[in-house]
C-alpha cells in the first residue's frame, strides 16, 4: 500500500499511476467492490488549526477520529453529526480516519436535529484524478464564494479526487441528556410517535426504533440534550407526548451506550446476510419494512433512515416501491452497491466524474 | 465594472427570437417593449443597469423548459432572476441576453407536517414560506434581510443566511430536493422528501451556483417547529476587541445563541439618530438572542450575562418582554435604513474567522482614513460574517469608484486573515473580478468545470461569479 507523507507526494502518485487507484483512509466503513492499487491518506494527519472561539477545526485527513472527537473533547466540544463507528456492523478492524468520514458522508442519529457530516464541512483540500491539488470553501461558517465544490467531494467516496484537508464546523457538545422510551410498539405507531416529538419545540436530537431491542422487545427511543434543567423540562414534555408507558432514562452513561448501539446499528451487528441503509420519507417507513422482507430492521432518523440485513444477494431495491435511496454496505452480488439514478441525474454525475477523473482511475465503479 | 460586449447577431435577431419565445408562451408572458424591459435592467446592485433584449416570465415548470430550449437553439444567453433582490449583481442582464422571472410560479405544492417538509414553485417568496405554515407551528428557518420581497429560486441560487444560521444553517442546509431545468431543457429531479439525496452531492453544488448551473422550478424546503419563545439581551462595550472577547467566550462556554449581533460606533450613532432605540453610546454592542421556554430562556441569558460581566461592559439589559425585545431589535432592524438616511452606501459580506475580529475592525478603520469614506460595522459575529457600510455619495463623480476599491480593500483583507469573498450575498458581477484573490487559477479551473457539465455552452448567467478573463474561453467557445 502507497502512504503518501504530503499533499504534493500523494498529488505525484496521482499523476503518475497507470491504473486504478484504491483510496483508503482507516479502511472501517468500505462499500462495494473497489480494486487498484490502495493509496492510505493516513500519512496526511494532524490537526492543523483549532479555534474553539469560532467552533472550527481543520485537520489532515488521514486523521483518526478518535484523535479529532478526542481533541474536540478537551475543550467540552465535538462533532455534531455523530458518525458511526463501523466496525461491529461492517466486519473490519482499524481507525477511521476523518477523510473518510468525511468522503462517505457519515452521520448518525443527530443528523435528524443538527445535520450531516456534509453540512459541517466547510473547506477542503483535495487532489483530483489528474493528480492536480485543488482547494474549496475555507475555514468560516459562511461561504458562498464560488461553487460549493465542499459538498460534491462529501459522500462521494474518493472518486472524484483524494481528500487531503478538511475544515469542520464544530459544536458545543452537549453537557447533559436523557432519553424518553416507549416499549412495545409497531413501526407504523413507532414512526407516529416520532413524528409528533420531531414536531414538537422540544429539539429531540434522536429518534430511533428497533423492533428487536436489546432486551428482545419493539423499543422507540427519543433523546432530548442541553444543560440539566434544560433536559429533565423537555424530556418530561416528550414523555407527555409519546403517551402512556412512556418512561424517561436520565442515567448519562446508559443513554450515551444505547445512543451508540443506534449510531452503530447495534441491532443488526453480527448475522450474515447483506446489509442495506435505506433513506426514505418517514411515514413511507412502515409501508418499506413490510414490502422488503428483512431479516431485521432498526430505524433512526425518525423513521427516514431504515437499516436491513437481508437474505444473501437479494435485490432489496425492487421491493422499495416508493420515493428514497438504498445502499448495500455489506455484502456483495449483481446489484450495485449504490442506487442507481435517474437519467438525467446519471448524465450529470458521468460528466462530473469524466471532469475530475477524466482517466477514471479514483476508486472506479465504486458509485456508478 | 465591465461586462462582455453584446453579441450583434444576437441583437440583430431579436424579432426572431421574441417570435419564438411567444410560440412556447402566453403573450402576456413576453417581454420586450424597450419602456417595459427597463423594469428588469438591474437587481438591488442599482449602480450597474442594462436593459435586457427581452423578459420572460413562465408559470410552470415547461414553459420553463420550453424558453431554455428556445434559447438554447438560437445561442441567446439566459439570466435567471427571483425577485431581483441580489446585492452583486446575480441578476444583471447583458443587452443580449434574456431575462427568465420566476415570479409567477409562487404555489405550495405539498405540505407535510409529519415529515417536516414544503414543497413550493421557486417564485414564491422566502417570509410567505413560513406564513403557508406558521398558523401550524412551524416555520422556514434561513431568513435573509430581504426575506419579505426575495424568492425561494434566487435564496437557492445564492445559498442565502440570515441572523439565525449560526443555529439553523443557511440554505443549503434546508434545501431536500429540486425540480431543475438545464439549459438544453431538460427536466431534472434531484432528492425529494427524504434526507440526503443518492449519489453525488448535486443539491449542494446547485445551491450557491448563482442560476449558473440550471433553473429551479420547484424545491422540497426543510421546515422545523417553532421555538416557544425567544428573547435577547443588548451588551455595550467600550472597545471592540472587548466585544470581539466575550463572542469568543460566549461560544466557548457552551451556549449556542440562535443569533449574535454586533455594531461598532459609528453604526450605534447612525441608528440613534434614525431609530431613537435609546441604545447606549459606546464603543460595540452585541445583540445576543437565545430560544426556548421562559426558564430556558432565562438561564441561557443569566449564564450570557455572567459571561459579558467578566468582560467589562458599560450596560447590559436583558429583555423581559416581548416589547422590550422589540426595542432592542429595533436599532439593528433599522441599521440599513438608517444608513440610508445619511448618504448612498454599499453593503459587503466578506466573512472572517471570529478571532480576527479586533484587527479587521482596526484595520478597516485605517483605511477609512486613507480613503477618507466613513465606514460603519454591523454584522453576524457568531458567525463571522460581517457586514461593513461603506458611505459615499453617488452624486459626486468618481465617488462610486474610491468606494469600491475601498470595499475590493477590505475584501482582500477578509481573505487574508483566513475568511473569504462573500458569506452570504454571492459573487454575482460585484466580486467576480477579485474571485482570483481567494483562489488559484486550478481552483476556478475546478469550478468552472462543473458549468462545463450542465451547461456546456455556457449560456446561463454566463458573465457571473469567475474572473472575465478566466471564462473567456468557455464563453466563447
Amino acid at each position: 500500500m502507497m502512504r503518501p507523507g504530503t499533499e504534493a507526494e500523494l498529488a505525484e502518485i496521482v499523476r503518475d499511476a497507470t491504473g486504478p487507484l484504491r483510496i483508503v483512509g482507516g479502511g472501517t466503513r468500505s462499500v462495494g467492490p473497489t480494486g487498484g492499487e490502495a493509496v492510505s491518506t493516513a500519512g496526511l494527519s494532524g490537526v492543523r488549526l483549532y479555534e474553539p472561539g469560532a467552533l472550527t477545526l481543520v485537520v489532515g485527513a488521514g486523521t483518526s477520529l478518535g484523535e479529532v472527537e478526542t481533541v474536540l473533547a478537551g475543550e467540552g466540544q465535538a462533532l455534531a453529526f455523530e458518525p458511526s463507528d463501523m466496525r461491529g456492523l461492517l466486519a473490519t478492524t482499524g481507525d477511521s480516519t476523518i477523510g473518510g468520514v468525511i468522503a462517505a458522508n457519515a452521520s448518525g442519529p443527530r443528523r435528524i436535529q443538527a445535520g450531516a457530516a456534509r453540512d459541517f464541512a466547510l473547506g477542503v483540500r483535495f487532489v483530483d484524478g489528474a493528480g492536480e491539488i485543488i482547494k474549496n470553501g475555507g475555514r468560516v461558517m459562511k461561504n458562498v464564494t464560488g461553487y460549493d465544490l465542499v459538498k460534491l467531494m462529501c459522500g462521494s467516496w474518493g472518486t472524484l479526487g483524494v481528500l487531503t484537508e478538511i475544515s469542520l464546523k464544530v459544536l458545543p457538545a452537549p453537557k447533559s441528556r436523557a432519553c424518553v422510551l416507549v416499549y412495545g410498539l409497531s413501526v407504523g405507531d413507532a414512526v407516529e410517535v416520532m413524528s409528533r416529538a420531531l414536531g414538537s419545540p422540544y429539539e429531540v436530537t434522536g429518534a430511533a426504533h428497533a423492533p428487536v431491542g436489546v432486551d428482545g422487545h419493539p423499543v422507540t427511543m427519543l433523546r432530548v440534550e442541553g444543560f440539566e434543567a434544560q433536559v429533565a423540562y423537555r424530556a418530561a414534555e416528550i414523555a407527555k407526548l409519546a403517551g402512556d408507558g412512556a418512561v424517561i432514562e436520565s442515567d448519562p452513561d446508559k443513554v450515551a451506550a444505547g445512543w451508540a448501539w443506534v449510531r452503530d446499528v447495534g441491532a443488526l451487528q453480527g448475522g450474515a446476510g447483506d446489509i442495506w441503509r435505506i433513506s426514505v420519507k418517514p411515514s413511507d417507513a412502515a409501508t418499506v419494512v413490510e414490502a422488503i422482507g428483512a431479516e431485521a430492521v432498526m430505524l433512526d432518523w425518525g423513521g427516514g433512515l431504515i437499516w436491513a440485513r437481508m437474505a444473501e444477494g437479494t435485490d432489496l431495491r425492487a421491493r422499495m416501491h416508493v420515493p428514497g435511496h438504498a445502499t448495500r454496505v455489506r455484502g456483495g452480488g449483481d446489484v450495485p452497491a449504490f442506487h442507481p439514478q435517474n437519467a438525467g441525474v446519471a448524465k450529470i454525475e458521468a460528466g462530473l466524474r469524466a471532469r475530475f477523473d477524466p482517466r477514471g482511475i479514483l476508486n472506479p465503479g465504486l458509485m456508478a | 465594472m465591465e461586462m462582455p460586449k453584446p453579441d450583434d447577431m444576437i441583437l440583430n435577431r431579436k424579432d426572431a427570437i421574441v417570435a419564438a419565445l411567444q410560440e412556447v408562451l402566453p403573450s402576456d408572458a413576453v417581454i420586450h417593449d424597450a419602456f417595459e424591459t427597463k423594469a428588469y435592467e438591474c437587481d438591488g446592485l442599482t449602480a450597474y443597469r442594462c436593459p435586457p433584449l427581452a423578459a420572460v416570465l413562465p408559470a410552470s415548470t415547461e414553459e420553463v423548459a420550453a424558453v431554455l430550449k428556445v434559447c438554447h437553439r438560437m445561442g441567446v444567453p439566459v439570466v435567471p432572476r427571483g425577485s431581483g433582490t441580489s446585492l452583486a449583481g446575480g441578476a444583471l442582464p447583458t443587452e443580449d441576453s434574456v431575462i427568465l422571472g420566476v415570479a409567477r410560479m409562487n404555489d405550495v405544492i405539498e405540505t407535510n407536517y409529519a415529515d417536516r417538509y414544503i414543497r413550493v414553485q421557486t417564485g414564491r417568496t422566502n417570509l410567505s414560506v413560513t406564513g403557508a405554515v406558521e398558523e401550524d407551528g412551524f416555520f422556514y428557518a434561513p431568513d435573509p434581510s430581504s426575506q419579505l420581497a426575495c424568492a425561494i429560486a434566487g435564496n437557492i441560487a445564492m445559498n442565502s443566511g440570515g441572523a439565525h444560521c449560526l443555529k439553523y444553517g443557511v440554505t443549503t442546509n434546508n434545501l431536500m430536493g429540486v425540480t431543475m431545468v438545464t439549459m438544453d431543457g431538460e427536466v431534472i429531479e434531484i432528492g425529494r422528501a427524504h434526507l440526503d439525496a443518492g449519489g453525488l452531492d448535486l443539491l449542494g453544488v446547485i445551491c450557491g451556483s448563482e442560476g449558473q448551473l440550471g433553473v429551479v422550478t420547484e424545491a422540497t424546503l426543510r421546515i422545523l417547529p417553532k421555538p416557544e419563545g425567544a428573547r435577547p439581551v443588548l451588551m455595550a462595550f467600550n472597545s471592540n476587541e472587548v466585544a470581539g472577547e466575550c463572542v469568543s467566550d460566549i461560544i466557548k462556554s457552551g451556549i449556542l445563541p440562535v443569533a449574535i449581533e454586533f455594531m461598532d460606533r459609528p453604526c450605534i450613532e447612525a441608528c440613534e439618530a434614525f431609530a431613537k432605540a435609546g441604545y447606549p453610546m459606546c464603543e460595540a454592542l452585541l445583540i445576543v438572542e437565545v430560544e426556548g421556554s421562559e426558564m430556558e430562556i432565562d438561564a441561557q441569558l443569566a449564564q450570557i450575562m455572567d459571561i459579558a460581566a467578566r468582560n467589562d461592559p458599560v450596560e447590559m439589559r436583558e429583555a423581559k418582554d416581548a416589547d422590550e425585545a422589540g426595542r432592542i431589535w429595533l436599532g439593528r432592524k433599522s441599521a440599513f435604513g438608517a444608513m440610508g438616511q445619511i448618504n448612498d452606501y454599499m453593503c459587503l459580506d466578506g466573512t472572517i474567522p471570529v478571532s480576527a475580529l479586533p484587527e479587521v475592525l482596526r484595520r478597516i478603520k485605517q483605511m477609512s482614513a486613507e480613503y477618507g469614506l466613513d465606514v460603519a460595522n454591523v454584522f453576524h459575529a457568531g458567525d463571522g460574517n460581517m457586514h461593513p457600510l461603506i458611505l459615499f455619495d453617488a452624486n459626486k463623480p468618481g465617488d462610486l469608484e474610491l468606494c469600491e476599491a475601498f470595499g475590493a480593500d477590505i475584501l482582500r483583507l477578509c481573505v487574508e486573515v483566513g475568511g473569504c469573498l462573500t458569506g452570504e450575498h454571492g459573487v454575482g458581477v460585484e466580486k467576480r473580478d477579485l474571485m482570483s484573490d481567494q483562489f488559484d487559477p486550478a481552483d476556478l479551473e475546478a469550478q468552472m468545470r462543473v458549468k462545463d457539465v450542465f451547461d456546456p455552452a455556457w449560456l446561463l448567467n454566463p458573465a457571473k461569479v469567475f474572473p472575465l478573463a478566466a471564462s473567456r474561453d468557455r464563453r466563447h467557445a
